[in-house]
């Protein structure tokens, strides 16, 4: 029972990752990195790892806080302030992306069935999982355009790590997770900022039309 | 024998009643009469006393078209148990067959609308091609999937028994919906493309059949409506296969889950709009990643 719950709510992630490499609108990818948030605090609770109870409620409490209320809260907000609704032209194209996130499945699921991992994870697709949100995220990050979009990507990457480590270490110490929470929760609040005085400054957030300023003619 | 047999006489005789329960469903959902459950029937009946007429600069290619594709439809009906009893054909690797089968009828139907020698087929002609060559992948590592749990490789005992899914229930789910896609997607209803149209920007299926006439536009009707029974059939045999029972409940419990499917696919026609031609090949290529993923998760 307790298994079918962890495959079922690794799956949706999955899907939630797929659903984010293939919509071009960038509210539906917020609310998708909400729903992560929400679905990786669940897990967390089915993940029982033996340690002390308080502990683990505290961090699954925290982190869906965190990364289901707080984050998408700060990103819409910076959304909205950028009037920007849609990621228009990425460098690879959304089919692409999602045949790219189809490959990058398999050698997860490859990976993770060659790794020599630790017993006791729970279930055989948690590892390929995370690992796979920690490509998805690599992917993100390089392959759009937005600073939105990369930092959407970021957050998907910190979620792989997340799980990976709520998957394989026993007992993680409290103090470090936290410390992990609040310092995703310190750079998601500053590139909010950034973000707004990307749009205040050029009128765009595209980063890579950034990379073309220079202060002095060559 | 004898229930395989009954099972594609009611494929072949009822599959127009789908068409004819989808336009009712959608009536209903519009406040509309909308048009006779048999309407198909008689439009077939009409046109089959009719003549064809065929433009001079067509070639043979145009005539074989709608006869190929009406003929490797109905051979894959042959393949593809219902109601939990195994087909008339079965043999080990017959998935293989269907699509490939399925794939001939569509290879011969854009190869009439090319003859034509009208750019407004070769247009429609040219996203079926696009948009097919997305949805197979999908069927094909669906089916394959449910070969790798069941550990079978002919349909007949890939869909009649239910499968020991156990925990990885979330991979059946994904085979469910990446099949319902291709279902609509290779039937050509919404949202993939919208069969009530005729704007010739949207349209993908309708526009390559718009040259044939008489018995040719029967034959392509007819096996349209075959080709939504066997892809239904196929879906109720994955998400629900009544294998186990008495044959003859089993066959009734199939015959009214694929006449529930119609509704369905009625439900969500009118709730839905057309997707953007550009959104069709992101939805697709989805429907294959999802397939693939309940093809990695199902590793026995």
């Amino acid at each position: 029972m307790i298994l079918q719950a962890i495959d079922t709510l690794v799956v949706l992630l999955i899907l939630t990752n797929l659903l984010l490499l293939g919509t071009n609108r960038l509210n539906g990818c917020i609310r998708m990195i909400a729903f992560q948030g929400f679905l990786l605090g669940v897990l967390a609770i089915f993940l029982q790892t033996p340690g002390n109870p308080v502990h683990i409620f505290l961090l699954a409490a925290g982190s869906m806080i965190l990364k289901g209320v707080v984050f998408p809260w700060l990103l819409s907000r910076a959304l909205r302030e950028a009037h920007v609704r849609r990621e228009v032209d990425p460098f690879v194209g959304f089919t692409l992306s999602l045949i790219a996130g189809g490959a990058a499945l398999a050698v997860a699921v490859s990976l993770g069935a060659r790794l020599p991992l630790p017993e006791a994870l729970g279930s055989t697709l948690v590892f390929p999982g995370a690992l796979f949100m920690i490509f998805v995220g690599f992917f993100l990050i390089v392959s759009r355009r937005t600073a939105l979009s990369q930092v959407l990507g970021y957050l998907v990457l910190e979620n792989g790590i997340y799980l990976c480590g709520i998957a394989l270490i026993h007992d993680e110490p409290v103090l470090i997770e936290m410390g992990v929470l609040l310092d995703v929760f310190v750079a998601v609040f500053i590139m909010g900022i950034m973000i707004f005085h990307i749009q205040r400054e050029f009128d765009h957030i595209e980063t890579d039309q950034l990379a073309t300023l220079k202060d002095v003619e060559p | 024998m004898i229930m395989a047999t009954l099972h594609l006489f009611m494929a072949l005789t009822l599959s127009p009643l789908l068409l004819g329960i989808i336009n009712r469903t959608k009536a209903l959902f519009a406040g509309r009469t909308g048009q006779p459950l048999l309407q198909l029937y008689y439009d077939l009946a009409k046109l089959l006393r009719k003549g064809a007429v065929y433009s001079r600069t067509t070639t043979w290619v145009f005539r074989a078209g709608p006869v190929i594709g009406l003929a490797s439809v109905l051979m894959a009906s042959a393949l593809v148990p219902f109601g939990g009893r195994p087909s008339l054909l079965s043999f080990p690797g017959d998935f293989l067959v269907l699509a490939c089968l399925l794939g001939l009828a569509r290879f011969f139907t854009i190869l009439a609308a090319l003859d034509t020698g009208s750019s407004f087929e070769g247009m429609g002609a040219s996203r079926e091609a696009a948009f097919s060559a997305l949805a197979e992948p999908a069927l094909l590592l669906s089916l394959a999937a449910v070969a790798l749990r069941s550990g079978r490789l002919s349909l007949s005992s890939m869909l009649v028994s239910p499968l020991a899914w156990g925990h990885l229930a979330p991979a059946l789910w994904l085979v469910a919906a990446a099949v319902f896609v291709v279902l609509l997607a290779e039937n050509a209803r919404v949202p993939v493309d919208d069969p009530a149209t005729h704007l010739e920007l949207t349209m993908i299926h309708e526009v390559m059949v718009l040259d044939h006439s008489g018995p040719d536009l029967a034959f392509i009707l007819y096996g349209a409506a075959l080709k939504l029974w066997i892809l239904g059939a196929v879906w109720v045999g994955i998400v629900a296969p009544f294998g186990g029972m008495n044959p003859w409940t089993g066959t009734l419990f199939a015959l009214a889950a694929i006449l529930g499917l119609a509704v369905f696919i009625g439900v969500i026609e009118s709730l839905m709009a057309r997707l953007r031609l550009s959104r069709i090949p992101p939805l697709l290529v989805g429907a294959g990643v999802c397939a693939l993923l309940a093809l990695l998760v199902a590793r026995p």
